[in-house]
Formats: structure tokens, C-alpha cells, sequence
């Protein structure tokens, strides 16, 4: 042709709503800020050197995998220092640099690329590694002793594990209002419930988080434990404490709706959620660990290609009757 | 471009323009450009004689085969001389044969259809009319195997910004009355439709159609979803419209139709829709086969290397890569966009989100879908993940987050499908 002016030659849509990875992770990040800036508040430098330090590890080692797997540079997207915020967001503020290190390590090359990369997780690398750390160091994650020279002027017993060992007259004392608002010991960004819950509606308002997921999971924890609680109000605690103890929250805004490892079907949403969060209450009320969300939706990671698997039939389609 | 609202819970609105106010009827006539081409599509082996040779001269108005018994022709809007026979490669590897023409000053009408238009009959429309502005499919809307009993006329254009139809409905609804009695007689269909946004509904209901109000938001001007919404059929997945009993036509085709019996002559003249850098859109009349350069150079749209160029709309349309790329009878419009607007796909996976499979009017599980293709495995693609569903909107390309070409790679598995199940048959 003689013409030597050339056009662009893409595929259609030519139009894009603008939307992108990158803004998903930094407004995912901003909606955590209330709980970390409550979280750096109580614990001090400390927790924000924990922050920083895992969230900085963090996206080093995506990019030392980007450079090791010869892929392109991946850091942009923001997804590794989301999941370095959450990794920080759930450790006390007490946890030795080379504990972090390594979890964040496990999280992002175990968690995320030995699958493929961003998308390719089939479990949420935050709570991989959490789960790891949990059965590897145990001790790491005892709130109770790694919390114990802090005295921030409010109960400073880690509430289920509390619970857990003396039953609900040992949490009588709590304050519904005070635990909303983080009085309470835990991870550095688990335990502002109001703040999570601001920065949970906000994603979900925003559309980069799914309310289906969020609500049934919280549904499901409130469910299980009013059974429980029903059963034996000596022994098991009511269900709003549950609600609002532990990784609950946090679970269930930041950590069960991560993409990924997350089904996308309206029912399968659902049942994934509720799934999660009546095992939550199991392992709280009847299993092994204090808490229960960390292996709770590890579970319910393991079954969404299954779960998504309901879905509605497509425009068209002939069901073959066997 | 429409944007992704503030609070991202429900789906996209994509609202299509729609000619409400007065004043945006006028159209700008294109003049005579230097040189016309036609594309038409081919089935022979480019060393193969072919009857039109270079040098030789056409009527305005003749009709245009390479070979003596081939089905597919072009109609000539110019008069003039061949200057120039090439082939061309196109969208989804279909080989065409581009005719070039140099127009001369003085224009004859050519008299070959004269007697055609006496009665115009299933015949006469295959032999003369398949070449019309607005793109008619009589071979599918004449087809003897499976009878249409209702024509749906497209009163409404299927992309975002294109307006041309519409105008045709505003203006021309006399022609459209007659094009439609003509049709009647044609095809032998009972009943006719026109699909029209509300605003146009009083010139619509004067055509003697029966007026089918279309909520101008996207997809729902698409020919499935109509089908779906206003007949109550689902079309099987893999299958036409026509295949459930509806037809398709559009409403400038209509226009033409009667044009082109009561004045016994061809029309070769097609008005597009210009959507200019700022998605202002104006409209043209200009012959078809008009390098789309002329039509910009007359707009005063300037364009530069690295720019977009489509043919269509922003959802549907098709990029061109050279500006000497001519109007075809289906070119509904033509989109110039700037190149810092040129969405560029990336290379990212598919992470979950689901925002593809929410929006997704055929309810298909994108982000599985997106996987297989990926591989390369269009028969699971099929079976287990409905490609065939598909009825080609493009919303998952324009909602995905991660800019996978979603709706590229469903084009893709369409088109290795279709050729995996060809090889098959002629080695069965």
C-alpha cells in the first residue's frame, strides 16, 4: 500500500472502562488503612516496622521471582504488596524480622508463583503462609505471650483464647463496643472492627470485592455460633463475639473475597462464604486452634473449582438428558 | 469512552446515542472520490483468469464478477475503468479480491437490471440486490430450507454511537413503507417487526410494521437479544436467528430496496456515522467503495500514525490499518480515536474477579473459558465451557480488569472450531 500512515490494529471492544489490576490493589490497600493506622497507634514503631518490613519483602520476592522465571516485572500491579499488607495485618507486632521474612517467602513464592503468578493461586498466599507459620511456630502466633509487655489500658487476654480454654463467663467482661473498636489484643490490623468494616463496605460500594461472599461468611459465623451458643451459653461464647473477635473481619473483607482462590457464581459465592464461616465457628467452638478463619477458608479455597461449578445454564444451551 | 462509575457494584449502562433532539439529521454529502475499491469475497487461486481485467470499463450501476458463474458480486458506484485487481487478507483469515477503479467525469448508468425491476421476485433479488447500502442477507432471508416467518427490520443501529439507521427510520419512513411491502412480496414472510428506540416510535409505527420498542442500553440492540426479548426464542448455541424463524435486515437496506425498484436503478450511496476523536458523530453520504480517507479529509478529521481506525462501532467494530481501506455496504460507521485512547491489551492471567462472567449476557463462565482458550483447546472450549454461547458483544474484553482480549480470543476459538470441525468432516 502506498499509503505509509498506519492505523493501530486491535481487536474490539475499542472502548474500556478503565478498570484495572493495579487500582484494584491500591484501593484494596486503602481500605485497610483504618485498621493498620488503629494497629500502629496501639503497637508503635514496632508494628509498623512489621508492616513495612513485610510488605518491602514482600514485593522483593515477586520481583526476584519475575527475575528468576524471566517473566515481566509484576511489583506494578500492586498484588504483592497487598498481600504483603495482609501477611503484617494478621502477625503480632512482636514477630522477629526473619519470621517475617520467611513468611512473606512463603507467601508470595509458595502462596502465589509456584502456581503461576497472579490469578493462578489456588489459595489466598496471606493466609498460606499464616497457616504455616501457625503449625510451624507456633508460638509466634500466641497473641497471649508475644503481646504480653504491652498494657494498652484495656484487657490484654487474647479473646478466644480465653474463651477457648474458660469458656464464656471467662469474656463476660468485654465490651461489645470495645471490641468493635479494637480493644482487644491480636494482629496488628485484625482487631479495629470498625475500621474494617468501613473499609470492607467501601471495596464492596467500589465493586472490587463481592457483598455475596462477605455477608455469608459473616452470616455463617453468626449462625453456627448462636447454634453453639444456644446449646451451651456456659461453654460457648455468644455469636457477636465471635463476630467480632480473632480474624473474623478481616477474614471477611480482605482475605475470603481475594479473587483468586474465590468463586464468581452468584450461589457459589454463597455457599462459599457460608461454608467458610461455619467452620470458622467449628474450629473456634470444637477444633484444635483458637481461631478457626486461617484454615477455615484454606478449606473453602480447596473446594471453589467445585463450588463453581454451580453456575446458571448458558443462552443456548441444550441440556443433554442422560 | 464511558468510564467505570464511582460505586462499581452493578453492571455497566451503556447507553446507546440515540437521534432525539432535531437538527442532527443533516447529512454531509461526500463528492466523487478519484478512486473506488470493492472487496468481494473469493474462493478461486489468485493465478486463476478472471473475466474483469485492469483497463476494462464499468457502468455505474454494473454488476461486478470475476468468474462467469460466481455467486458473489459487487455493484459499481462509479463509472470508470479497473485500475487495479489485488487480493486482501481480512478479519479471520477470509481472503478477498480488492477492485480498484479510477472514477471518470461522466457517469452512465448501466441497463442490465432494467427489466428486473418490473417484478422483483426471490430471483431478482439474489441477482441484483445483495450488493445494496445496509448490507441485505437475502441469501439467508430466502433461504428455502428454512422459512423465515417473521423479518425483524433494525431500526436501531447494534453499537454504542451509531446513529445511521436511526437516521433512516427519522427520515426516510416513507421509503421504509415501501421497501417493507416490497420485501413483503420477496420473501413471503408474515410478519414484520422494526426494532426502534422509544424516541422513534411515532415515524416507526407510520412504516405498517408492527413497532418493537428497544431500550437503547447495550447489548440489547444486539440480533440474539432481540430475538430473545422480543420473540420469546432463544437462538440454540452455534445457531443464526434464522435458524428459530427470524430474520434480520436493516433498515437502510429496507430504504434501498425500494429505491432500487422504484427508481430502477441500484443505490450507491451509504450513509455512515463519523464518530471523531471526541465521540461527536456526524453523518455522511458517500459512495460505497469511498476510501475512508476522502471521508475524513472532507470532515477536516485529522489523523496521524500509531491513531485507531475502526469500521463500526466501539464495541463491535473492526480495525483497519490504512485509511485507503474503502466504505462497504455494512460499514454502519466509521470511529477515529486518538492514540492515547487506543485500549492496548496486556499479557496478565485471568484472575477470578467475575466481573466478565456478571456482565456477561449469554451467562457464560468467562474466566474458564478465558483458560481453555489460552491453551489452545477449542473442543473443551465448546463442551464444557459453552463457546458457542457467545453472541460476539465484546462487554467481557471492555469490563476485564486485568485488559485480557477476551472477546479476541473468543473470535479465535470460534473461528480454530469451526476449522477443526471442517477437517473432521472431510476426513470422516
Amino acid at each position: 500500500m502506498p499509503n505509509q500512515k498506519l492505523f493501530v490494529g486491535t481487536h474490539a471492544p475499542f472502548w474500556h472502562d478503565g478498570s484495572s489490576i493495579s487500582t484494584r490493589s491500591y484501593h484494596t490497600m486503602l481500605a485497610a488503612l483504618p485498621a493498620v493506622v488503629l494497629g500502629i497507634y496501639h503497637y508503635g514503631v514496632s508494628a509498623l516496622g512489621v508492616l513495612a518490613f513485610s510488605m518491602s519483602c514482600a514485593m522483593i520476592w515477586e520481583f526476584m521471582m519475575n527475575l528468576v522465571t524471566r517473566r515481566p516485572a509484576s511489583i506494578g500491579d500492586g498484588n504483592a504488596a497487598v498481600i504483603g499488607l495482609l501477611f503484617g495485618m494478621l502477625l503480632p507486632a512482636t514477630t522477629p524480622w526473619w519470621a517475617v521474612l520467611v513468611g512473606s517467602f512463603v507467601a508470595i513464592i509458595v502462596g502465589k508463583h509456584i502456581f503461576g503468578g497472579l490469578g493462578c493461586n489456588p489459595l489466598n498466599p496471606a493466609l498460606v503462609s499464616i497457616a504455616i507459620m501457625t503449625l510451624s511456630w507456633k508460638s509466634f502466633l500466641d497473641f497471649n505471650a508475644t503481646l504480653v509487655d504491652y498494657d494498652l489500658g484495656f484487657n490484654m487476654i487474647y479473646p478466644l483464647a480465653a474463651v477457648k480454654g474458660f469458656g464464656a463467663s471467662a469474656v463476660a467482661n468485654y465490651s461489645m463496643p470495645g471490641l468493635l473498636i479494637g480493644q482487644q489484643s491480636g494482629g496488628i490490623g485484625a482487631t479495629f472492627g470498625l475500621g474494617l468494616t468501613i473499609g470492607g463496605l467501601y471495596l464492596i460500594l467500589r465493586g472490587f470485592i463481592r457483598w455475596e461472599i462477605s455477608l455469608s461468611f459473616l452470616v455463617g459465623v453468626f449462625m453456627t455460633a448462636l447454634v453453639f451458643n444456644i446449646a451451651d451459653p456456659e461453654k460457648y461464647a455468644n455469636p457477636l463475639f465471635h463476630l467480632l473477635t480473632g480474624y473474623t473481619l478481616i477474614g471477611a473483607f480482605f482475605l475470603i473475597t481475594e479473587d483468586s482462590s474465590s468463586p464468581v457464581n452468584f450461589i457459589a459465592m454463597l455457599v462459599y462464604g457460608a461454608g467458610a464461616g461455619v467452620l470458622t465457628v467449628l474450629v473456634r467452638n470444637i477444633g484444635a486452634f483458637a481461631d478457626g478463619v486461617v484454615f477455615a477458608i484454606l478449606m473453602m479455597n480447596i473446594a471453589n473449582p467445585l463450588l463453581d461449578k454451580i453456575r446458571p445454564k448458558a443462552m443456548g444451551k441444550e441440556i443433554e438428558h442422560a | 469512552m464511558t468510564r467505570k462509575p464511582f460505586l462499581g457494584l452493578g453492571r455497566p449502562r451503556l447507553g446507546c446515542l440515540v437521534l432525539a433532539t432535531e437538527g442532527q439529521e443533516a447529512i454531509q454529502e461526500i463528492p466523487l472520490p478519484n478512486r473506488v475499491t470493492f472487496f468481494l469475497e473469493h474462493h478461486h487461486d489468485s493465478d486463476e483468469e478472471f473475466d474483469l481485467k485492469v483497463g476494462d470499463e464499468v457502468r455505474t450501476g454494473q454488476k461486478l464478477k470475476l468468474m462467469q458463474d460466481d455467486k458473489g458480486y459487487a455493484i459499481s458506484s462509479v463509472t470508470g475503468t479497473i485500475a487495479g485487481i489485488s487480493q486482501y487478507k481480512g478479519y479471520l483469515g477470509k481472503t478477498y479480491t480488492a477492485i480498484a477503479i479510477n472514477t471518470a467525469e461522466e457517469e452512465h448508468w448501466d441497463e442490465e437490471s432494467k427489466e428486473a425491476w418490473e417484478k422483483p421476485n426471490a430471483e431478482s433479488a439474489l441477482e441484483f440486490l445483495d450488493f445494496l447500502p445496509g448490507d441485505p442477507d437475502f441469501a439467508s432471508l430466502l433461504d428455502s430450507e428454512r422459512s423465515l416467518d417473521t423479518i425483524i427490520i433494525k431500526g436501531i443501529d447494534s453499537d454504542l454511537l451509531v446513529t445511521t439507521n436511526q437516521l433512516i427510520v427519522k427520515t426516510e419512513f416513507e421509503n421504509l413503507k415501501a421497501g417493507i411491502e416490497y420485501l413483503k412480496e420477496i420473501t413471503g414472510a408474515g410478519k414484520f417487526l422494526i426494532a426502534v428506540p422509544p424516541e422513534l416510535t411515532s415515524q416507526a409505527e407510520t412504516t405498517g410494521a408492527e413497532v418493537k420498542v428497544i431500550e437503547p442500553t447495550y447489548p440489547n440492540t444486539l440480533p440474539k437479544v432481540i430475538t430473545e426479548r422480543v420473540l420469546g426464542r432463544v437462538v440454540p448455541a452455534g445457531k443464526r436467528c434464522e435458524e428459530v424463524g427470524a430474520g434480520f435486515i436493516s433498515a437502510e437496506a429496507v430504504v434501498s430496496l425500494a429505491k432500487a425498484i422504484t427508481h430502477h436503478q441500484v443505490p450507491v450511496n451509504k450513509i455512515v456515522t463519523v464518530i471523531d476523536k471526541n465521540h461527536k458523530s456526524v453523518h455522511v453520504m458517500a459512495r460505497i467503495g469511498t476510501p475512508v480517507e476522502d471521508i475524513l479529509g472532507v470532515l477536516g478529521i485529522e489523523t496521524q500514525h500509531g491513531d485507531g481506525l475502526v469500521l463500526g462501532g466501539p464495541m463491535t467494530g473492526r480495525a483497519i490499518y490504512s485509511e485507503d481501506t474503502p466504505v462497504m455496504p455494512d460499514t454502519d460507521a466509521i470511529m477515529v480515536q486518538d492514540r492515547s485512547q487506543v485500549v492496548m491489551n496486556s499479557n496478565s492471567h485471568c484472575f477470578n474477579c467475575g466481573e466478565c462472567v456478571r456482565d456477561c449476557p449469554a451467562k457464560i463462565p468467562i474466566n474458564m473459558l478465558v483458560r481453555v482458550l489460552e491453551n489452545g483447546l477449542y473442543e473443551e472450549a465448546v463442551k464444557e465451557y459453552d463457546l458457542l454461547s457467545c453472541i460476539e458483544c465484546g462487554l467481557c474484553s471492555y469490563v476485564c480488569p486485568a485488559r485480557i482480549p477476551v472477546f479476541h480470543y473468543i473470535m479465535l476459538g470460534k473461528y480454530e472450531f469451526d476449522r477443526i470441525e471442517r477437517m473432521e468432516e472431510s476426513n470422516a
